[in-house]
């Protein structure tokens, strides 16, 4: 069954293309979705939340993205059990959505980090993560000014508790809370994280270490469809 | 009638900023400033003429948009 991808798109989204061309590569259909509209293709198995400077960042990053119309859909589909992966700016925006729980904000040591990092696979049990082994060393590269982790102690024992910490750092570039990179919702099927596994899924950039995460995603998100035999 | 809106780091919350101009005013050679946390200010023209209505309305904007809540605290000051 093919996986069917919805790729939001906002002002300032710069990494929607490239969400794009990981997911076709695992095989994946893909739709663009511009932030204007107030409905979802029909059919989608997976809406991807791209990084970028939405909206410049103003305000709060993914603050007013995360007000757009589209994303009262991203946020119903999510309430109905969709999948939706949000990457770097697309964290940020599912944060901002309430679909995610914590903040980002700036990095602690002040500078924009754009450099590979290395980190632990924290958890195999998630459509995202399900071909990767459990405390594997992965490296995705990150790119971002505001990627700071923050969560109150009582919400990193819950995600902790309930093994919703997807990717851990090894080596904390900015501070986050925990070391944490990325996180999964309550259900498992929202995935929000700092590094682009899309920028390494592509022999060309030097690293492949992504592909599993998209290749995992093709085959489980549209498996449930299959399963309802839509 | 005028309404301005302060938005604030929680206490305990890391203000990277705050800390970036602390540094730059210790390079001026201003000593002695223990913190520096930074905020925003938000102006806002609103047609509404009743001030409970109005402090309701912009408590609600905060909650739903101008304001964090994880995060930052926020202050409405009617004019």
């Amino acid at each position: 069954m093919t996986l069917r991808a919805g790729v939001v798109v906002f002002p300032g989204s710069n990494c929607d293309r490239d969400l794009a061309e990981a997911l076709r590569r695992a095989g994946a259909e893909v739709t663009p979705v511009w932030h204007k509209e107030t409905a979802l293709p029909p059919g989608l198995d997976l809406v991807g939340v791209p990084g970028g400077f939405s909206f410049g960042d103003y305000l709060r990053c993914g603050a007013i993205a995360a007000r757009a119309p589209v994303m009262r859909a991203v946020a119903e589909f999510a309430g109905r059990g969709g999948h939706v992966l949000g990457i770097c700016n697309g964290f940020q925006v599912l944060i901002e959505a309430g679909l995610l729980p914590g903040a980002l904000i700036r990095n602690a040591g002040l500078k924009f980090v754009c450099a590979p990092a290395a980190l632990g696979v924290g958890t195999p049990d998630s459509p995202f993560t399900r071909l990767y082994v459990r405390s594997e060393t992965i490296t995705f590269p990150i790119a971002h000014h505001d990627g700071n982790f923050l969560a109150d102690a009582e919400t990193l024992a819950r995600l902790e508790g309930e093994d919703r910490v997807a990717f851990r750092y090894r080596a904390n570039p900015n501070g986050s809370s925990g070391g944490v990179a990325g996180v999964l919702s309550a259900n498992r099927r929202v995935l929000g994280l700092m590094p682009h596994p899309e920028r390494a899924a592509d022999p060309a950039l030097g690293c492949v270490d992504g592909t599993r995460l998209f290749a995992g995603l093709a085959d489980a998100a549209a498996a449930p469809r299959a399963l309802e035999g839509a | 009638m005028k309404a301005r809106v302060h938005v604030t780091l929680k206490r305990g919350v890391l203000d990277p900023q705050g800390e970036a101009v602390r540094h730059a005013l210790g390079s001026l050679g201003f000593d002695g400033v223990g913190e520096v946390r930074m905020g925003k200010v938000i102006e806002l023209d609103l047609a509404e003429t009743d001030p409970a209505a109005a402090e309701a309305r912009v408590r609600e904007m905060c909650e739903r948009l101008l304001a964090n809540t994880v995060i930052e605290n926020y202050a409405v000051e009617l004019a």
